[in-house]
């Protein structure tokens, strides 16, 4: 175990892919010499040389066209997108391109090695352009895969397994908790199955799911509520796509109450998903209405980013007027 | 820690001391020619020496091709098919460019190529059963006909947006470089599709990044009914790969042996320095964009007639002739027996059925996740209730 930030376990688990196939190339706005703009991409190119970790020009559709042919070509390519709010020049190579070349030539050919990386949220200052939680979009994508981890040991062993998998992964990395969130990470090569959702606590009276920055959200609105003699149940959802709804069925037949929180806008978001399926799995067992803590229907502020945000105050009354419902 | 190096990005710029405004045409691409519009060699220490026997493989792909565009526009009509798209005019620019290359090159076309499917072997079944999307088409009969692909052969599945393919060529020959493959990845487009941003992505990807890449343009004067001078007002595209810093050849794209000789040189260049090159090749679309346009509406017959002139197919058929290489009742007998088997295996394929109703949720991921095995579980279910409204699928 090494005590290591998010930013490390990320660049930690590209070390590692690079060591082991000799096919990963990593390469992105800025993430040669430099490192990226975050540092997550520090020292590969001294390590794995020029033509395994290099810069491009600045054109995200050319960056995911570039990937997508070279994944198809038999390469794993981990790009990088410098900012999730940039992604969208490249919205129709991952959209029409990426996601269905399997799909197109009955599988003679796929894009399954490549793996998209790309920091998303808010609470960086950042404004409307550098604080966008797009997963949504994304979660629309029949073919895709969209990972989001949550701290550094999550982060390290979902990157490997989303470099390693077969399909087309997007992994979007809270950059908010990128050096605020410090834990052990194993040293070692290891996977975290993708698909799956992690069971972050145990209880009884309410479900609460999120994933990225917002799950300690959730964890601060747990500890309040406690206080209140109410027991919350944290899942971490940590693949959007496809999504672990067995694992929230089951927690919500325990629990009969639902809370998902995330920054993305209400309207359309993940969360909207996640209810229309639980209420119709568990109707039944549902003792509230299934709550929805987000982002506001407005772009990403930035003199009213704290009031925006989906806090651990807002969650908390969430879970109240669950419970008393 | 690396070196700083130190740069200028000045170098090389010299200063000058009165305004001067850089318009069009300072700088003039001529376009290489070697047969003319009578089948005459402009230069034969240029012609690139062609066998008989790879000469009227050119010559039969290229009839091949017009004979069964010609089949399957009619086929269309019939409602047989849905969609088809021709490339009557551009025969020579397609078969000539795909003959220069080697069988490991990769080809990512648009989706006007099938001359270079033919010239590689893909068979008459092969095309018949991806058009009528039946289970033996290798691509499943997901796509709209005219979307080939196929592995054994080194040609990319077709996808429908344009210009996509640009920047992948791109990515596809990084990985052949990496791999240290000796094989270049050819890319199609039009002067249409030249328009996307995709194209000015890839081309600034592949130079940067030193890509063995051909682009191959065919400028046909069209996008659909769009003319090339409301598409732009630079010189062509070629001039574009000058900007880029790729280095760029313009090519009679009607005349078999400077497509070959542009296509030839392109390639052992790209592969020497690890540098893509931007072929533009100016040719003509005789033909209608596809079955669901009719050009009456935007270009005239006698615009059309001038160009029948500079038809590829006659002026190769010429050159061959002067050759003493073309043998009238051979070539009868050859467009005869393709035409019998192009019939033959329409009616095959046309019989064959598409693929069982599982398939619907393959090839979404290398193996379904629940929640297609749900929505496929489900779907059974409500065809087993109405199966003679499903009647493709229904007990399959």
């Amino acid at each position: 175990m090494a005590k290591m930030n998010l930013l490390q376990a990320i660049n930690n688990a590209l070390v590692t892919t690079m060591e082991a196939d000799e096919k990963v190339m990593v390469f992105g706005e800025d993430v040669g010499q430099f490192g990226g703009v975050f540092r997550a991409t520090s020292n590969l190119q001294e390590k794995f040389g020029k033509s395994r970790c290099f810069n491009t020009p600045l054109t995200e559709q050319g960056i995911i066209g570039f990937a997508n042919g070279l994944a198809s070509q038999g390469s794993v390519p981990v790009a990088e997108i410098q900012f999730s709010d940039y992604i969208f020049p490249a919205f129709d190579q991952i959209v029409n391109e990426t996601s269905k070349w399997r799909y197109r030539s009955g599988g003679q050919f796929s894009c399954g090695t490549l793996t998209i990386r790309t920091p998303y949220g808010g609470g960086i200052a950042g404004g409307l352009y550098h604080s966008q939680s797009p997963e949504a979009f994304f979660a629309h994508i029949p073919g895709m895969k969209v990972v989001i981890p949550r701290n550094p040991k999550q982060a390290k062993g979902l990157l490997i397994a989303s470099i390693r998998d077969d399909n087309p992964v997007l992994f979007m990395e809270p950059k908010k908790i990128y050096r605020a969130s410090v834990g052990d990470v194993p040293e070692n090569d290891y996977e975290l199955p993708l698909g799956k959702a992690d069971i972050v606590a145990t209880g009884t009276d309410i479900t609460l799911l999120a994933w990225g920055a917002q799950v300690e959200v959730l964890e601060k609105a747990a500890e309040m509520a406690k206080k209140d003699g109410i027991s919350c149940e944290i899942i971490d959802l940590q693949s959007i796509l496809p999504w672990d709804a067995e694992t929230i069925f089951q927690s919500v037949y325990k629990t009969g109450r639902l809370l998902i929180n995330h920054e993305a806008p209400l309207t359309g978001g993940f969360a909207s998903e996640i209810a229309a399926t639980v209420q119709q799995e568990c109707f039944l067992y549902l003792e509230a209405p299934i709550a929805r803590v987000c982002g506001l229907d407005t772009p990403y502020p930035l003199a009213h980013e704290k009031e925006y945000m989906p806090d651990h105050l807002k969650t908390y009354e969430a879970i109240k007027r669950t419970l008393d419902y | 820690m690396l070196t700083m190096q130190e740069r200028n990005h000045l170098h090389g710029i010299k200063p000058i001391f009165e305004v001067n405004i850089i318009k069009n045409g300072l700088l003039e691409i001529p376009m290489l020619q070697l047969l003319d519009e009578h089948g005459e060699e402009k230069n034969k220490q240029q012609s690139p020496k062609l066998s008989k026997e790879e000469a009227l493989k050119i010559y039969k792909s290229m009839a091949f091709t017009r004979l069964l565009d010609d089949r399957m526009i009619g086929a269309q009509r019939q409602g047989r098919i849905s969609f088809y798209l021709a490339c009557r005019g551009e025969e020579a620019a397609i078969v000539a460019s795909a003959a220069a290359l080697s069988s490991d090159d990769m080809i990512m076309s648009q989706y006007r190529e099938q001359g270079a499917l033919v010239y590689r072997g893909y068979t008459t079944d092969q095309f018949m059963n991806q058009m009528f999307s039946n289970h033996l088409d290798p691509n499943k009969g997901r796509q709209m006909p005219i979307h080939y692909g196929d592995k054994a052969l080194n040609f990319m599945t077709i996808s429908s947006p344009l210009g996509t393919q640009i920047p992948q060529a791109a990515g596809y020959a990084y990985g052949q470089k990496m791999a240290g493959t000796p094989a270049v990845t050819i890319c199609y487009f039009g002067e249409g599709a030249a328009s996307e941003g995709d194209f000015h992505a890839g081309l600034n990807m592949a130079a940067v990044l030193k890509c063995p890449t051909i682009f191959f343009c065919r400028n046909n004067g069209y996008a659909i009914s769009t003319p090339s001078q409301e598409q732009f007002v630079g010189d062509g595209i070629a001039s574009r790969g000058v900007g880029y810093g790729v280095p760029t050849i313009r090519v009679d794209g009607n005349d078999v042996l400077a497509v070959y000789a542009a296509t030839q040189t392109a390639r052992k260049l790209a592969l020497a320095e690890n540098t893509p090159v931007l072929i533009e090749a100016m040719t003509y679309r005789l033909a209608a964009h596809s079955t669901s346009d009719d050009p009456s509406g935007y270009r005239s017959k006698d615009e059309e007639a001038k160009w029948q002139l500079k038809d590829p197919l006659l002026r190769f058929a010429r050159y061959l002739d002067s050759k003493g290489w073309f043998d009238q009742k051979e070539m009868d007998a050859y467009l005869d027996k393709s035409r019998e088997d192009i019939l033959a295996a329409l009616k095959r394929a046309e019989k064959v059925p598409v693929n069982p109703l599982k398939d619907i949720i393959e090839d979404v991921y290398d193996t379904p996740p629940w929640h297609l095995k749900k929505q496929l579980s489900e779907l059974e279910s409500h065809i087993a209730k109405y199966p003679q409204d499903y009647p493709k699928t229904a007990g399959r």
